[in-house]
């Protein structure tokens, strides 16, 4: 497999730096968005819904490569949860076909009860480990199961000596 | 010059067709503007109804046939032949009767109406990225990237993944673009002119109980329809029997032909499913041991039941493409950075039109020299643009075989500039040190009406024109001049349109 992601050119690599955003409101408000990056699908296993655990090096100065990899690992389990092919999903379609699938209006498939929790998941994983480190994790079904998008933020103020490192890169530039 | 709006502008205007004559004094005016759901700006050719709960390709005549023809027969079958079947043998033939006609019609409007599993385009930001990484991958610095594909291993077998252009990503295994709704779906069987709409991932099982009780209908309706017809001329004879129910004569007829073709295509899918296979996969012969001793199919569980089981039981995805949901305005996207160096839209547009200026110059030197090898690929797409086997739009059935599978003809001189200033770009796009002022014009042009690209098969390479055939070890000539015409008509309108901002 060909090395996907590489250090872009334009993105000044910048030391740790220490942010301080304690929810995910300031974060919105308080910081600005610097970078993107995509987590692309793994299909080595085939077409069931599976994300690539390597970590990215843009993320390298901003958060342990164990919590990532953990975040990755446990929506992969989601996902094959929801696309489980057994006993109960069986059940399920069988029920569906039989009820001429008029039982979808009252009743939510697996799918969807596994998506939910997903999207549980990653705003607990948000608030808890992502946005303190300046980042955000965008649920896959938002951009259509094809990436895991983590926006990497800095500070918008570089008012403060603190935030020294967003400083340094404005001002090599001009 | 309005490279430098803001890119909320362009964000939220992604999946819009809209001209782009954005400017920031328009920014206010959406925000009053009321909300609209997403799919009054969904990109691909889809016809929606019920607010967007129903979802339809744009040609729909031949699904009206076909619901005219099952609702007459049945109708006339209910009227005329039932009343005497259920006195002389049994009421449960109408009942048995009714209940496959319910089954039948309830299919067929899941089919038509539902959502294929379409797979909704990549947002600019993902799209960029993914160009970055094929640059970066390529490492390419001459005017002709290779081909933009992936290899991935499943279950010991090499996939290709090929990047489509209209949406800008790796498509999935076994996941197609259709020409007709123009719209890669995922796990693509094929677009079907008699249900209206594509078969997919979502709606394959549909398709094939549809098919299945309608074959069982057909052969219902035709075995009651002769014994109606053979008992009354026990009783009455031959023809008078013909003269009191006329309409069994036509039952008979429509019910004769549908017999064939249906039993056969049920037979056909059943054939599929047990396999694992998708319609545009058997008739390409992807995993057809005759193309090599190893070849297998790697989504295939191994034994029949397993399959069976999984393509129709197993779990129903949701839809991605999320129709009724409404168009967020505040999406927050990559700003440009504040140092000399842009990435998304320049807010120097001063820059920015030196830029285009030097890079159409730098376009027209070449063409000259390639001028030449413009008209052979040009004047062979139309050809090999009809005779696809097989590929994403095939289509089942006669009346709508006819669509064009071609693309708009562009003018002969400016698909050479759009050609060479695009490959121009490609190079310097991806060493960062680019001013990507193509990029975010490259969506919005790409949505305009008159632009449509058809992409029938998957380009192998953004940019064949000229080049020697086998940089694409893989592809066949065939497939790849419709590719360069459709990469060239788009490079070609952005051409233009970064000529009219010079």
């Amino acid at each position: 497999l060909s090395p996907y992601i590489t250090i872009m050119p334009y993105i000044t690599i910048m030391p740790y730096c220490h942010h301080h955003f304690h929810n995910l409101q300031e974060l919105r408000h308080s910081a600005s968005l610097a970078n993107k990056v995509f987590i692309q699908r793994d299909y080595s296993e085939g077409t069931t819904c599976r994300f690539q655990t390597k970590f990215p090096s843009e993320l390298e100065s901003r958060i342990e490569r164990t919590l990532f990899e953990d975040t990755v690992k446990t929506l992969n389990n989601y996902y094959a949860e929801a696309e489980k092919i057994g006993g109960q999903s069986y059940l399920e379609g069988c029920l569906a076909c039989a009820t001429a699938y008029l039982i979808f209006l009252c009743m939510e498939t697996r799918y969807e009860k596994v998506l939910k929790k997903i999207a549980k998941y990653i705003q607990e994983q948000n608030e808890k480990v992502y946005a303190p480190r300046g980042l955000l994790v965008t649920d896959p079904i938002d951009r259509g199961m094809r990436v895991i998008e983590i926006s990497i933020y800095e500070d918008r103020g570089s008012s403060g000596s603190s935030s020294g490192s967003s400083s340094v890169s404005g001002s090599t530039a001009r | 010059m309005h490279l430098g709006v803001s890119e909320s502008m362009r964000e939220c205007e992604y999946n819009q067709i809209s001209t782009r004559s954005s400017t920031p004094m328009e920014t206010p005016y959406k925000n009053r503007t009321p909300k609209k759901r997403k799919w009054e700006s969904f990109p691909g050719r889809n016809k929606f109804y019920c607010n967007g709960r129903i979802m339809m390709a744009k040609q729909t005549g031949v699904f009206y046939l076909t619901l005219a023809l099952i609702l007459v027969t049945c109708g006339l079958f209910f009227t005329f032949d039932c009343p005497f079947l259920a006195l002389q043998l049994t009421p449960v033939i109408p009942v048995i009767g009714g209940v496959l006609f319910l089954f039948v019609l309830g299919t067929l409007l899941r089919t038509s109406f539902s959502d294929p599993g379409v797979l909704p385009r990549a947002n600019a930001d993902e799209a960029a990225d993914l160009e970055r990484q094929i640059d970066v991958a390529n490492g390419s610095t001459g005017y002709r990237p290779p081909p933009r594909t992936k290899e991935v291993v499943i279950n010991g077998q090499t996939v290709k993944l090929k990047y489509c252009f209209t949406c800008k990503i790796f498509r999935p295994p076994r996941a197609s673009h259709c020409s007709l709704c123009d719209n890669c779906v995922e796990r693509f069987d094929h677009h079907c002119p008699w249900v209206g709409n594509c078969v997919g991932r979502r709606n394959y099982r549909f398709f094939y109980m549809f098919i299945l009780s309608l074959s069982f209908l057909t052969i219902f309706i035709f075995s009651f329809v002769i014994t109606h017809i053979i008992l009354r001329s026990h009783r009455f004879g031959f023809l008078s029997a013909l003269k009191d129910s006329p309409a069994s004569v036509l039952e008979v007829v429509v019910c004769f032909f549908s017999v064939w073709s249906i039993v056969g295509l049920s037979g056909f899918h059943t054939y599929l499913i047990s396999s694992n296979q998708t319609t545009n996969e058997d008739i390409k012969g992807s995993w057809s041991s005759k193309r090599g001793k190893d070849n297998y199919n790697p989504y295939s569980y191994g034994n029949i039941f397993t399959n069976c089981c999984a393509a129709l039981c197993g779990p129903l995805p949701p839809s991605l493409i999320d129709r009724r949901g409404f168009v967020r305005s505040d999406a927050p996207q990559l700003a440009p950075p504040t140092n000399g160096i842009t990435t998304y839209g320049a807010t120097q547009s001063q820059q920015g039109h030196m830029v285009s200026e030097i890079k159409i110059k730098a376009a027209a030197t070449p063409l000259l020299q390639q001028h030449s090898s413009e008209p052979v690929i040009l004047t062979t797409c139309p050809e090999n643009g009809g005779s696809m086997p097989g590929r994403g739009p095939l289509t089942l059935g006669g009346p709508c075989a006819s669509l064009p599978l071609g693309q708009p003809t562009p003018p002969t001189s400016i698909p050479s500039l759009g050609c060479h200033e695009a490959a121009d770009m490609l190079p310097i796009h991806g060493h960062g040190h680019s001013h990507n002022h193509s990029h975010p014009l490259q969506e919005p042009v790409a949505h305009h009406h008159f632009l449509t690209p058809e992409e029938v098969p998957s380009p192998p390479g953004m940019l064949p024109c000229g080049s020697p055939m086998g940089h694409n070890h893989a592809m066949q000539a065939g497939f790849y001049n419709p590719a360069s015409q459709d990469s060239l008509h788009e490079d070609s309108v952005r051409g233009l349109v970064k000529l009219s901002f010079v």
